[in-house]
């Protein structure tokens, strides 16, 4: 094994990572803001996808509108899955939510494939397929916008919480009932955290797609979202970063490495050994508060 | 009307413990049962081979994954996986020399223990957790049979299944393998509607209610849960084993994907979590809807030319499900059995309605 091959495959990797982070990003906000879980989030990424492309190609929007427009649809989509469905389950079990996202993301992998169709299309941000040479190492130019882009994101993210709005969300975030009193419309909150998951998995949809095309296989994003939630802890947006950096690095080396070895489909397993890894050594994860619970 | 709950008497505490204290359930039951029996007579080989059997054994599986989901309030995103740990096991213990009783219920206590394992791992945190550990065994297993090739057979590949014989005697006919699932469908109804009734059932009940109550009444959480994903798992072993041996015949990893945990999780969520007769219903909807959902869309689509894609045509029963999951879920969270409870409750004293307690 030597080096350059590695740093090349670490390095594409931890693009490549950025990216699912992105989608992880969803997640950690919307258990952040109400403490729910969201398996919906690999749909939203592949209605990202699609809507770009429906956009940019049907309506013959130029692409950096469409990609904005159809953010700005998933984010109304996110606000109204809360309004619609999440609002109607509070004080229901978590096991409940669990499964109303779940059913929300298999109804959109049907539906938004059956009506848009199922085959693969490219989408083209316009960026060249040559990769980019750093020195001897090879670095593909769409990972590296990607990637760049989905840095931007979340550092976005993270200072998000600053803003008036942010601190609403991590007052939310510790005690629904005490915001509620200070006059913080804590339902409010919330919807906008489901806004601005629908809004990250849905850019991270269309980055990915424009790497890999746009099918179905772009709400596979949610296993590996899952797995960078878990690592990173599921309540700290910084955790997302890091353990996006590692799940990438992780799934790169490991499918460079022991794919020659075993025969391929190394790179889908990574993000299930990592998820139980993690819980069974430090089940909140590398930067998760660990989580007590009242009776 | 229909069901008559006037002049029933029960004087003493026996017949209040009855599974069915009404005469007129115990007479539908009794139909039901002589209509099942009677079934290879009244049914054509093909029905029978292709909706009844998958039917019954589809319930079974339902049935574990209901202890779990309803009875105990675990989510299981992979039972799956565990059906295929089950069904992999047995096939390779029978093709082994094994007589077939003894490897259905080892095969059984594999998928026990690998599915318990993962659970322990999961039991120490909960909700989410659990889910998402429960997704990574189905994927683990995926990848673990598809890449073993002394599992597989081969990537690629399947495997066959060995005639199935019981106590000695081959069963071939599609009429005796509909009877194995029957009987095995009948005996797992029958234990699970007593499950309940027992202390570890009532220990289950309390641990969905909420945990840590239950662990300050002396109700061991952890443990229990544990026995919860023990039994469980077990059950789904067998059912799966059943399934190869009674239906496909040869197995391959792609039956045991995650969208079967997916079916599964829907039958349950759309029958009624913690009902036995709901897992009955869901799975007559969930395995019988869609390829009559297709009919319907195609019929409909050769009529008024090409109204409906191809690709919704495929998607359909992807859409049903997660259409069912969520609707039930909004809608009727305890499914279809609690509707069929509703209706017979109002018929039970039909025109008088002042008479309902």
């Amino acid at each position: 094994m030597d080096l350059l091959l590695f740093t090349e495959l670490a390095i594409n990797g931890a693009l490549v990572g950025l990216m699912y982070a992105l989608v992880a990003l969803g997640i950690v906000l919307v258990y952040k803001a109400s403490g729910y879980a969201n398996l919906a989030q690999g749909a939203f990424a592949m209605a990202g996808g699609y809507l770009c492309l429906l956009l940019a190609s049907a309506a013959g929007l130029p692409l950096w509108a469409a990609a904005l427009l159809s953010l700005a649809v998933l984010f109304a989509g996110g606000m109204l899955v809360e309004r619609f469905l999440l609002r109607r389950m509070i004080g229901q079990p978590v096991v409940m939510v669990i499964m109303l996202t779940l059913g929300l993301e298999i109804l959109l992998r049907g539906l938004v494939p059956g009506l848009l169709g199922s085959t693969v299309k490219p989408l083209d941000l316009g960026i060249p397929q040559t990769p980019l040479l750093l020195g001897e190492i090879l670095v593909n130019r769409a990972y590296l916008a990607g990637g760049g882009l989905a840095l931007v994101l979340i550092v976005g993210a993270v200072l998000f919480f600053n803003s008036p709005l942010g601190v609403r969300m991590r007052a939310v975030s510790d005690d629904k009932i005490a915001a509620w009193a200070v006059g913080i419309r804590v339902e409010h909150v919330i919807a906008v955290a489901w806004g601005l998951a629908g809004v990250s998995a849905g850019a991270a949809g269309i980055l990915w797609g424009s790497v890999q095309g746009v099918d179905w296989t772009l709400s596979l994003l949610l296993l590996k979202a899952l797995a960078i939630a878990i690592l990173g802890g599921l309540d700290s947006v910084p955790g997302v970063l890091a353990a996006g950096l590692v799940v990438g690095i992780a799934e790169s080396v490991a499918a460079g490495v022991l794919d020659p070895l075993i025969g391929g489909g190394t790179r889908d397993v990574v993000a299930s050994a990592i998820i139980l890894l993690t819980i069974l050594v430090r089940p909140h994860g590398l930067f998760g508060s660990e989580h007590i619970e009242r009776v | 009307m229909f069901y008559r709950a006037a002049g029933i008497r029960h004087t003493d505490y026996r017949q209040t413990r009855q599974l069915w204290p009404l005469a007129a359930d115990r007479r539908l039951l009794a139909a039901i049962a002589a209509l099942a029996l009677a079934a290879p007579l009244l049914l054509s080989p093909l029905a029978l081979n292709s909706y009844l059997t998958p039917l019954l054994l589809w319930t079974s599986a339902a049935l574990g994954l209901n202890l779990l989901m309803g009875g105990a309030g675990q989510v299981h995103l992979g039972y799956g996986a565990v059906m295929a740990i089950g069904a992999y096991g047995t096939v390779h213990l029978v093709r082994a020399g094994l007589p077939f009783e003894l490897a259905l219920l080892a095969g059984g206590l594999l998928a026990a223990l690998i599915g318990t394992l993962f659970g322990a791992a999961a039991l120490r945190v909960k909700g989410l957790y659990l889910a998402v550990s429960t997704l990574a065994l189905q994927y683990l297993t995926d990848f673990v049979i598809v890449h073993v090739p002394a599992i597989s057979g081969g990537s690629q590949a399947s495997l066959q299944v060995p005639a199935l014989r019981l106590l000695g005697q081959p069963v071939t006919s599609d009429a005796g393998l509909y009877f194995v699932a029957l009987g095995a469908c009948a005996l797992l109804t029958v234990w699970m509607l007593n499950i309940r009734r027992t202390s570890f059932g009532r220990a289950l009940a309390a641990i969905r209610e909420k945990d840590f109550a239950a662990e300050i009444l002396g109700v061991s959480a952890f443990r229990y849960k544990l026995l919860a994903f023990w039994v469980s798992s077990f059950v789904g072993g067998v059912a799966g084993a059943l399934y190869a041996f009674c239906y496909y015949k040869a197995v391959s990893p792609e039956q045991f994907h995650i969208e079967l945990s997916i079916q599964l999780l829907a039958t349950v969520i759309v029958g009624g979590m913690g009902s036995v007769l709901g897992c009955y219903f869901g799975a007559a909807l969930i395995l019988l809807a869609p390829p009559l959902l297709n009919h319907a869309l195609a019929a409909l689509s050769r009529q008024y030319g090409g109204l409906i894609g191809n690709d919704l045509l495929t998607h359909a029963p992807l859409i049903l499900y997660g259409a069912l999951i969520v609707g039930f879920l909004l809608f009727e969270p305890l499914g279809l059995a609690k509707i069929y409870d509703n209706l017979r409750k109002s018929l039970l004293v039909w025109p008088f309605r002042h008479a309902r307690r």
